[in-house]
């Protein structure tokens, strides 16, 4: 796109429907860069589910506390972070078993985080303290086109 | 900022449609399990369709599953139809596929549903 990072942030209340503000602003975004529009919706879906996880786990649903969605361009990836005011998630994201979701012995929910590792070409969960994000990248020939 | 769920309940001897319209999410749970409680009692036969439903997320897709769960119970067929390619994609790549199968429109699903 240029030589240098370009960089759009966002500030979000943790309130349900405000992930579609993130979804949109990323589907804009991946747009102008050129992503295939099948590579567009799976990352509205990761990005999605990240600001959701984000509002629910990170800052309980409080309102006041926001998501910050950054979306950064480089020549061949965008990287979308989600940080909140929460201490993430320190487990790797377990494949749902949907015979045991079936079968009733595992919740139905609990796939957002499965989602958003299969949905992307690089996904990193950072814990912290006060403030922990989910850093996700797409690039626009797959992942071998590496980091840009 | 969200499209509420509507749902329309249609029932056809033992096969009923139950057609949705609008976000699938948390906020859902009367829009797919509450529809679900009207179908007829002599249901075998359950179609679900996605034609005009922008978006699911996880949690509404756990919906969907308890609604699978629920039809499978009552010995029903489930079959979908209308996701579009990227959601019928979440669904496979969930595993959702072995145990309701899925289909481009409503032709193939009756169809499908025999």
């Amino acid at each position: 796109m240029c030589d240098h990072p370009v960089i759009a942030e966002l500030s979000l209340p943790s309130r349900l429907g405000f992930e579609k503000v993130a979804m949109s602003t990323a589907a804009s975004v991946a747009g102008l860069m050129g992503f295939s529009n099948d590579r567009v919706d799976d990352l509205k879906t990761a990005v999605a589910e990240a600001c959701i996880n984000a509002m629910e786990h990170g800052n309980q649903f409080q309102e006041r506390l926001a998501v910050a969605v950054t979306l950064t361009m480089g020549r061949q990836s965008l990287e979308v972070t989600i940080e909140d005011h929460g201490t993430g998630v320190n487990w790797r994201p377990a494949t749902p078993d949907m015979g045991l979701k079936m079968g009733g012995a595992e919740s139905a929910r609990g796939m957002g985080l499965f989602l958003i590792q299969t949905l992307v070409d690089e996904v990193e969960f950072v814990c912290g303290d006060s403030r922990s994000h989910a850093r996700l990248v797409i690039y626009l020939n797959g992942k071998e086109s590496g980091p840009a | 900022m969200t499209a509420p769920t509507k749902t329309t309940v249609e029932q056809h001897g033992e096969i009923a449609i139950l057609r949705f319209e609008g976000d699938i999410m948390s906020a859902s749970e009367e829009a797919v399990l509450g529809a679900y409680e009207r179908v007829g009692v002599g249901t075998r036969k359950l179609l679900l369709d996605f034609s005009r439903v922008p978006y699911l997320n996880s949690s509404g897709i756990a919906l969907v599953i308890r609604l699978l769960i629920a039809a499978s119970k009552a010995s029903q067929r489930t079959v979908c139809f209308g996701l579009s390619a990227h959601f019928e994609k979440v669904f496979r790549i969930l595993g959702l596929a072995r145990y309701t199968s899925l289909h481009v429109d409503e032709v193939a699903a009756r169809a499908a549903a025999g």
